[in-house]
C-alpha cells in the first residue's frame, strides 16, 4: 500500500508538470488554433533563466518564480506579434513549422552558450528535505510542486469560467466568428493569451529547475508526451489537458513500479493510451467536435 | 439606415451576389426572400463584415462600413442573429445575453429580457446549447436587444419552429419595431414575413429582382411560393 502510495505520489508530481504544460498549450490551441511547438523550448528557457538568475545575479528561487514567467510572457508576446499572428490565415501546418523552427533555434543558442552538460539548481532553503506524510517520507519540493501546480490549475480554471476575460476567451476559443460579430474584438486577445500560454511553460520550467536536469533539451522529450497528453484529453479542453496531465502521470509511475519488467510499457503507455483514446473517442476525452465557425 | 448599393460578392471564383442594391429606413422591417442559394445569407453575411470577397457600397446611417471588422459594426449597432442561432456550449444562457458589450442608447436589461421569457430565467444557469431550439432563437434574439442594437440582422428566425414560437418570434420583432429598431430578415415563411414586415426584396441568382409591398406579396401569395419552391 504504501508503495503503492508513494508510486501515485511520484506520479502526480511528474503530472504536475505534464498538466502545466498542457494547460498552456490547450489555452493557446483554443483560441489561436496554433500548435505551438516551442512550448518545450519555453520551459527549458524557463529553467535556464532560474539557473541563470541564479549564477550570475544570485536573483533566488522565489523571485525568480515571478520574473522568469513575466520574461517569458513578453518572449511570447514578442514572437506571436513577429512571427505568429503572420501565419495564422495560412494551414496550421505553417505555424507548426515556424514554431518547430524556432525550438531548434533556442535550443542551440543556449547549447551555444551553456553547453550540453546539465546545469546545477539547488532548491531553496525552506522546501530541502522531506517531509512525514504518515506512512511515507516524501521530498518537501515535490510536496510543494504538487500544490503549486494545483493551485495554478484551479486558478486558470476559475479565471476562466468565473471572470470576463474568462467568458470572452471561452466564447471565442468556441466560435470566434460569431463572438466578433457580437462585437468582441477576438484580435486583441490573441497576443494577451499567447504570452500567458508561454508564460505557464516558464513556470514549469523554473519549477523543475530544481528537480530535473537543466539542459539546453530537457524541453523536447517532454514536450512530445505533452502532446500526446494535449490529444488524450481533447485539443483546446482546459479541464481534459489538467486531467490528462495528472493521469498520464500516475500511469507512467504505476507502469515504471508494477511492470518494471517490462521498461518499455513505462515509456510508450502515452502513446498506448493515446492510440486507445482516439480510437474510442477521435476527440479526446474531454474534446467536442470542431464547431460551426 | 443601412443602404446598399452595387454589392457584388463571391465565393472563391462563384459570383453569388450581383449588383444587389436595397435600402431599408430606420424603424422598418423589411424581409428578403429568395430560394436557397439565391444569396440571402450571403447578402446578411456582407452587411455584417464575416464575408472577405465582395465589393459595393454598404452605409449604416450614413457611415459607409468599408473594410471595418465584424466588432466595429457590431459596435456601430449593428446586431447578429445568425442562421443557426448562435448560441455557446461553453457559455451559461446569462453569459450568453452578457457576452457582447452594449452598445445602443436603449438596451434591454437583463431583468427585462428574463421578465419577458421566464423559460430563459428559469434556465439561467444552464449551457446554452441545452435549450430547446425555439428557446435558443429566444435567447439570440434577447442578445441582441439586451446589446442595444439599432439594427438586427435576422437569418430565419423562424426556421424549425413550431408555429407557436414563431407567433412569439413575430411579437418579439414587432416590440422591437415599437421600440426604433430596424430589422433586415431573411425569411421563407411569406405569411410571417407580411406579418411583421413593412416591405420585401425578392433577391434571384444574386440579383434583387423585386421590391413588393405587403399588399403585393399577399395577392401574388401562390405565383411567390411556387416560385419559391415551397
Amino acid at each position: 500500500m504504501t508503495a503503492f502510495l508513494q508510486s501515485t505520489f511520484n506520479g502526480l508530481v511528474s503530472g504536475a508538470f505534464y498538466a502545466l504544460l498542457a494547460l498552456g498549450l490547450a489555452v493557446i490551441f483554443g483560441m489561436l488554433r496554433v500548435v505551438n511547438f516551442a512550448h518545450g523550448a519555453f520551459y527549458m528557457l524557463g529553467a535556464f533563466g532560474a539557473y541563470v538568475l541564479l549564477a550570475e545575479a544570485g536573483v533566488p528561487f522565489w523571485l525568480a518564480l515571478v520574473v522568469v514567467p513575466l520574461a517569458l510572457a513578453l518572449l511570447g508576446m514578442a514572437l506571436e506579434r513577429a512571427f505568429i499572428h503572420r501565419l495564422t490565415r495560412l494551414d496550421p501546418l505553417y505555424n507548426f513549422l515556424l514554431t518547430f523552427g524556432l525550438t531548434l533555434i533556442l535550443q542551440d543558442l543556449v547549447k551555444l552558450r551553456y553547453g550540453v552538460q546539465s546545469s546545477p539548481y539547488e532548491a531553496p532553503a525552506g522546501l530541502r528535505g522531506s517531509v512525514d506524510l504518515g506512512l511515507f517520507d516524501f521530498p518537501t519540493y515535490r510536496v510543494f510542486i504538487l500544490g503549486f501546480a494545483v493551485a495554478v490549475c484551479v486558478g486558470v480554471w476559475w479565471a476562466l469560467a468565473r471572470t470576463r476575460v474568462g467568458m470572452v476567451a471561452r466564447a471565442a476559443t468556441e466560435r470566434p466568428e460569431l463572438t466578433r460579430a457580437l462585437g468582441i474584438n477576438v484580435g486583441r486577445w490573441i497576443t494577451p493569451v499567447f504570452g500567458f500560454g508561454t508564460a505557464l511553460a516558464g513556470l514549469a520550467g523554473v519549477l523543475a529547475a530544481p528537480m530535473r536536469a537543466v539542459n539546453p533539451l530537457m524541453g523536447a522529450d517532454l514536450i512530445i508526451v505533452v502532446f500526446a497528453v494535449v490529444v488524450i484529453g481533447g485539443l483546446g479542453s482546459i479541464f481534459g489537458s489538467v486531467a490528462a496531465g495528472f493521469g498520464i502521470g500516475m500511469a507512467q509511475a504505476w507502469a515504471e513500479a508494477y511492470l518494471s519488467a517490462f521498461p518499455i510499457v513505462a515509456q510508450t503507455i502515452v502513446f498506448i493510451v493515446m492510440a486507445a483514446v482516439l480510437f474510442w473517442r477521435p476527440a479526446g476525452l474531454f474534446g467536442r467536435a470542431e464547431a460551426p465557425a | 439606415m443601412l443602404r446598399i448599393e452595387n454589392l457584388s460578392a463571391w465565393y472563391g471564383e462563384a459570383q453569388v451576389l450581383r449588383d444587389a442594391d436595397l435600402h431599408v429606413d430606420p424603424g422598418e422591417v423589411v424581409t428578403l426572400v429568395g430560394r436557397n442559394g439565391a444569396g440571402k445569407s450571403t447578402l446578411l453575411r456582407c452587411v455584417m463584415g464575416l464575408h472577405p470577397g465582395w465589393r459595393g457600397t454598404i452605409k449604416l446611417g450614413g457611415t459607409a462600413l468599408g473594410n471595418l471588422s465584424a466588432d466595429r459594426r457590431a459596435r456601430l449597432g449593428l446586431g447578429w442573429v445568425p442562421d443557426d442561432r448562435g448560441s455557446y456550449a461553453t457559455l451559461t444562457v446569462t453569459e450568453n445575453l452578457t457576452l457582447p458589450p452594449t452598445v445602443g442608447p436603449d438596451p434591454w436589461s437583463l431583468e427585462r429580457v428574463y421578465e419577458a421569457f421566464p423559460a430563459l430565467h428559469q434556465r439561467r444557469k444552464s449551457a446554452a446549447t441545452t435549450l430547446s431550439g425555439g428557446e435558443q432563437q429566444m435567447l439570440a434574439l434577447a442578445r441582441v436587444l439586451r446589446m442595444g442594437a439599432r439594427m438586427l440582422l435576422c437569418d430565419e428566425p423562424t426556421e424549425g419552429l413550431a408555429p407557436l414560437l414563431v407567433q412569439q418570434v413575430g411579437d418579439l420583432l414587432r416590440e422591437a419595431k415599437r421600440h426604433g429598431v430596424t430589422v433586415l430578415l431573411v425569411e421563407q415563411n411569406l405569411r410571417f414575413a407580411t406579418s411583421v414586415a413593412d416591405r420585401h426584396y425578392l433577391l434571384a441568382e444574386g440579383r434583387v429582382t423585386a421590391a413588393m409591398e405587403n399588399s403585393e406579396v399577399r395577392s401574388r401569395e401562390r405565383e411567390l411560393l411556387s416560385y419559391l419552391g415551397i
